[in-house]
C-alpha cells in the first residue's frame, strides 16, 4: 500500500520539480530537491488532488520529506 | 481551433473599458471569454462583434466577488478552451459618496468587486497558469488609487489595494513565468464618467496636461501590450494612461 503512495508521490514530485527519479526517496526533502515555497505549494495541491484529499496549511506545514508525504497520505485517504 | 490559439479573459466586459479591451484582443487574434455579470445583452453583442470579424468569443455570467461562480466560470472557459494565457481583472463599480454619508454596503459592494473580485479571479486563474508555466495578469486600477478623490474613499481604497496586490502577486508568481501588471485610467469616456457631473468634467479637464479625455481604446492598447511578447520583461508595474494626469 505505502509502496504504491511512494510511486504516485514520487512521480508527482519528478514532474512537478523537474528532478530525477533517482533522486527521490523515503528519506528525501523537499529541501534538498531545491523546492522553493511555492514549489511545495504546487506540490500539496498536485498530491491533494491525486489522493482526493485536503491537507490543511497547518498539516501541510509539517510535511518536510517525501516519507512524512506518504505516511500523511496514509492515514488520511 | 488551433493549439496555438491563445485564450484571454476579461471580467466585466460588456461595455466600457473592458468591451475595448476585448475586443482588441480579438483583433490580435485571441480568442475571448467576455465576462459579465448583469448585462447579458451587451456581451452578447461583444461577442457577436468579434464572431462577425471571424474571432471566437463566448460569453460567461459570474459575479467576480463570488467564489463559487470565479470557480464555475473557470471551468466552463477550460472546458471550451482547454487553457487560459491572460487574465485581465478588469470588472468594477462605484458607489460614490462623501464619507459622512457613504453607508456601509457601498463601502462592501465596492471593495468586493474591485478588489475582492481581483483576488478570487486571479487566485483561481494563476494556479492553471501555474502549471503552464506561463501567463499573463493584467489588473485595471485607477489614477483615483493614487491621488485620491472626495466622494470615493471606498473606490479609492480599493484600486489602490489593487496597486499593492499587483506587487506582491507579481513577486509570488515571477518563477512561474508569470507577469502580474495593473493599467491605471485616468478620464475615459465610458458610461461610468458619463455620470460625472457637467462642471467636475470641465475642471477635470483642466488638469489632464494632453486636455482631452482618453477613449476605452487607449487603455485597451497598453492592456494587449502588457499581454505581448514584447512587455516580457515587466513585472510589478503599475502604467498610467491618463493624459499626463498623474506624473510618478
Amino acid at each position: 500500500m505505502s509502496a504504491n503512495i511512494f510511486e504516485k508521490v514520487k512521480a508527482i514530485v519528478v514532474e512537478q520539480l523537474g528532478v530525477d527519479e533517482e533522486d527521490v526517496n523515503m528519506e528525501t526533502s523537499f529541501e534538498d530537491l531545491n523546492a522553493d515555497s511555492l514549489d511545495v505549494v504546487e506540490l500539496v495541491m498536485a498530491l491533494e488532488e491525486e489522493f482526493d484529499i485536503e491537507i490543511p496549511d497547518e498539516d501541510a506545514e509539517k510535511i518536510k520529506t517525501i516519507g512524512q508525504a506518504v505516511e500523511y497520505i496514509k492515514e488520511n485517504q | 481551433m488551433g493549439v496555438d490559439q491563445r485564450v484571454v479573459l476579461v471580467t466585466g466586459a460588456s461595455r466600457g473599458i473592458g468591451r475595448a479591451v476585448a475586443l482588441r484582443f480579438a483583433e490580435e487574434g485571441y480568442a475571448v471569454v467576455v465576462n459579465y455579470m448583469g448585462n447579458e445583452e451587451k456581451a452578447r453583442e461583444v461577442v457577436e462583434q468579434i464572431e462577425a470579424k471571424g474571432g471566437q468569443a463566448i460569453a460567461i455570467k459570474a459575479d467576480v466577488s463570488k467564489q463559487e461562480e470565479v470557480e464555475a466560470l473557470l471551468q466552463e472557459l477550460l472546458n471550451r478552451f482547454g487553457r487560459i494565457d491572460v487574465l485581465v481583472n478588469n470588472a468594477g463599480i462605484t458607489r460614490d459618496n462623501l464619507l459622512m454619508r457613504l453607508k456601509e454596503n457601498d463601502w462592501d459592494a465596492v471593495m468586493n468587486t474591485n478588489l475582492k473580485g481581483v483576488y478570487l479571479c486571479s487566485k483561481a486563474i494563476a494556479k492553471v497558469m501555474m502549471k503552464q508555466r506561463q501567463g499573463r495578469i493584467v489588473n485595471l486600477t485607477s489614477v483615483i488609487g493614487q491621488i485620491g478623490n472626495a466622494g470615493q474613499s471606498n473606490y479609492a481604497a480599493a484600486k489602490a489595494g489593487v496597486i499593492g496586490f499587483t506587487k506582491s502577486l507579481a513577486r509570488e508568481l515571477a518563477s512561474r513565468n508569470i507577469t502580474v501588471n495593473a493599467v491605471a485610467p485616468g478620464f475615459i469616456v465610458t458610461d461610468m464618467t458619463d455620470k460625472l457631473p457637467e462642471e467636475l468634467r470641465n475642471n477635470m479637464i483642466q488638469a489632464i496636461p494632453l486636455s482631452r479625455f482618453g477613449q476605452p481604446e487607449d487603455v485597451a492598447n497598453v492592456v494587449v501590450f502588457l499581454a505581448s511578447e514584447q512587455s516580457a520583461y515587466i513585472t510589478g508595474q503599475t502604467i498610467n494612461v491618463d493624459g499626463g494626469m498623474v506624473m510618478a
